[in-house]
């Protein structure tokens, strides 16, 4: 146990600080969900982080990155968050699929996809859930047919988060008449392919931020399966437990977000209902103790150890603190806490759409109850 | 930066937990509560035997000289048992605060001696009866008594096992051993209590998987039920969340900066949460069996209570984190700062 940086982590962080405040855009980028314009000035923001080689610095360097550990990870995001730098917009490719691709990809495909991934020149959308397989994924119906060095996909994805514009998309298909957990692959599949239909679907916050997909015969070769056939199941939880443990929520977005609602409580606790600072103190409690959570993750992970069921807990916690938070701010700010971005009298930061953004939280990467169950289940040993 | 303990660390909270385990079962505190007593002199002895009250004394004074995260992990697996015996309060807090006054004290040579500790925090004083020596406070000044030197008044607790007393001395019959470290003392106790939390949560929440698996209701066990679940679940978040703040201030405790206090402050808050949280579901859980006195539950409850109360309330320690918001930079790079860093 030694909770102190190495002066190796000290002059990276260093490095990494100096690198963004030359780099980090002066102006926030519109909404990666919100247009196209907004999305492809993201993509170019990616292209400028692979520039300094700052894609994704856990990977190989042979596939992007920098071969840097989960506490060099953890630095860097911190200072990502620190320097206000745009949001990743290839997140469902760098911190999901990537994680999977090193995990069970072959050479080739890690060398065809990764690099490409890492550097935004190719964005990534998942396409898990289906109309009848939200919570109860193992319900997917769309099928993947092989023909020859081909598979013919076919089938209605739903809920896919970027893939209103992104140009890749990774989902569950199932060989036809196999059943539940039986029979499932992950394949990859171009949203542009012919016979692929992307329907953007509105948000309550106004974006665009997820898609139904409709795939009529779309052919696309069997290099694109990830895994053995048959072994999706496998590899979407392993999945799953990336996405949830550790990489989809850093704990830096929420410690800069605590540090906000202190200032902006500071500014306010002359008018504010003074019982709101322990809601303040409990926002910088629950961040501070997701950080710790993560830090010893990560920690555990570079000892040897592998992610299990814990992971739910993750995705609850910072589901439920970032509602807490960004409620706090709005009790904070009381009857402004209504306006928008374009008021006049609207504040430097954009509580209410945090809010509402908060608000998918508890139901994306599988929602908290199925979470719970989880837990309940492979945790604490109780019966399905 | 490296977040994991050592294989000694876990051999000796292993150790611990075998021997609270075979030492402490419901069967044992039961009979303890017909017979009226705090403490078991065989279980003591072997707690004592096997060097758990020695581990923060230092070397020159009879101890192992190890460190709060040594012995937070012994609290925490004290707090799985709910352990009767006074552990932290003796072993934590009182007995190195002695060591550091006065490392010659004859109540430090007889090692299955307990010592209590009266704290400028706290009306009562918790174990006074059964203590060889008991450390009281005067203006910054410790004194050291035995039981027989002072009027204790019995202050009954809802916990069998805390014995509260209210204590009139006179300084003429105490030994002066000078100036304390009062604050360390509460972080210590702050501290260890968050760990003995984090042991009481789990096994409210262990108690109650135990009997979800085998109550049967609708031909089924309550346990497959989704709102049985969720209780415990949502309590298992709370605990998961509480452990590495736990584990953190406990590393930096020794640092005695605004950071360090926070962090234990948030310790004790979130951990007695965790286990307020998880007695209560294990309560509701159990159905109107958990509201008997028949089913353990309930001592579990009863020491949250009183620990969540006691060296400090929620509202000191909020305002301890408090301090630490509004006095220090914040942000993601100040997760593990220093003060002196930020001076």
């Amino acid at each position: 146990m030694d909770l102190t940086y190495t002066p190796e982590q000290q002059a990276f962080r260093a490095e990494v600080r100096s690198w963004l405040e030359a780099h980090v855009p002066k102006h926030p980028l519109e909404h990666f969900d919100a247009t196209r314009e907004g999305f492809e000035a993201h993509r170019e923001w990616e292209k400028t982080l692979k520039s300094g080689d700052w894609g994704m610095v856990t990977w190989p360097k042979e596939y992007g990155g920098r071969g840097l550990d989960l506490i060099q990870w953890l630095i860097f995001e911190e200072e990502y968050y620190r320097a206000g730098a745009p949001g990743r917009v290839n997140q469902n490719g760098i911190f999901l699929l990537g994680p999977t691709l090193i995990e069970f990809g072959t050479h080739e495909q890690k060398q065809r996809f990764l690099p490409k991934m890492a550097s935004g020149e190719e964005i990534w959308a998942q396409a898990w859930s289906e109309p009848m397989a939200g919570s109860d994924l193992a319900g997917v119906r769309a099928t993947a047919v092989r023909d020859g060095d081909d598979y013919i996909l076919n089938g209605h994805k739903i809920w896919s988060s970027r893939a209103v514009f992104a140009d890749w998309a990774f989902g569950l298909f199932r060989e036809p008449g196999s059943e539940r957990h039986k029979g499932m692959s992950l394949v990859f599949f171009p949203l542009d392919a012919p016979g692929a239909t992307v329907n953007a679907i509105k948000k309550i916050n106004g974006h665009v931020g997820f898609a139904e997909i409709f795939l009529e015969n779309v052919r696309v070769p069997a290099f694109n399966r990830l895994g053995d056939e048959g072994q999706g199941w496998h590899i979407c939880m392993a999945t799953a437990g990336f996405e949830r443990g550790l990489m989809l929520r850093s704990p830096a977005r929420y410690q800069v977000a605590a540090k906000k609602l202190a200032t902006l409580w500071q500014a306010n606790k002359e008018t504010a209902d003074p019982a709101l600072e322990a809601d303040v103190v409990r926002a910088h409690m629950n961040a501070d103790a997701y950080a710790l959570n993560i830090y010893q993750t990560a920690s555990r992970l570079m000892a040897g150890a592998k992610i299990g069921p814990e992971a739910s807990t993750n995705k609850i916690f910072w589901s439920e603190l970032d509602i807490h938070l960004t409620q706090t701010a709005l009790n904070i700010l009381g009857p402004q806490a209504e306006l928008t971005h374009d008021a006049p009298d609207a504040g430097a930061v954009d509580w209410i759409d945090d809010y509402i953004f908060a608000l998918a939280g508890p139901i994306y990467a599988g929602s908290n109850e199925i979470q719970r169950n989880i837990i309940a289940e492979r945790m604490l040993g109780l019966p399905r | 930066m490296d977040f994991t303990l050592s294989d000694e660390q876990l051999m000796f909270s292993e150790t611990a937990r075998t021997l609270f385990a075979d030492s402490c079962t419901p069967d044992h505190w039961r009979k303890m509560m017909e017979a009226g007593v705090a403490r078991d002199d065989a279980r003591w002895a072997s707690i004592v035997e096997t060097g758990l009250t020695l581990v923060l004394l230092p070397e020159e004074a009879g101890g192992i000289g190890l460190g709060e995260t040594d012995f937070a992990l012994i609290a925490q697996e004290a707090g799985y048992v709910a352990l009767p015996e006074p552990l932290v309060e003796s072993a934590g807090v009182a007995a190195p605060m002695l060591a550091a006054l006065a490392p010659d004290s004859e109540m430090l040579a007889d090692p299955s001696a307990t010592i209590a500790i009266q704290h400028p925090s706290n009306p009562y004083v918790a174990n006074a009866d059964s203590a060889a020596a008991i450390i009281l406070h005067d203006g910054g000044e410790a004194y050291l008594v035995t039981p027989d030197q002072v009027t204790l008044t019995a202050q009954p607790s809802i916990d069998p096992f805390r014995r509260l007393f209210s204590v009139e001395w006179d300084k003429a019959n105490a030994t002066p051993l000078g100036k304390a470290d009062w604050d360390l003392a509460f972080d210590r106790a702050a501290l260890f209590n968050a760990a003995f939390g984090l042991g009481l949560a789990q096994r409210s929440v262990d108690l109650a998987v135990d009997y979800a698996k085998e109550r049967q209701q609708f031909g089924k066990p309550i346990g497959s039920y989704q709102a049985v679940k969720h209780h415990l679940a949502s309590a298992q978040v709370a605990i998961e969340f509480a452990k590495p703040v736990v584990a953190a201030a406990a590393a930096e405790i020794g640092a005695r900066d605004v950071q360090a206090r926070a962090r234990v402050s948030h310790a004790k808050l979130v951990a007695l949460e965790a286990a307020d949280k998880a007695a209560r579901a294990s309560i509701q859980v159990h159905g109107a069996m958990g509201y008997s006195w028949e089913v353990d539950v309930h001592l579990f409850l009863k020491r949250t209570v009183a620990l969540t109360q006691t060296w400090g309330t929620p509202s000191t320690h909020r305002a301890r984190i408090a301090t630490r918001i509004f006095t220090q930079p914040m942000g993601p790079d100040q997760t593990f700062a220093r003060e002196h860093e930020n001076a």
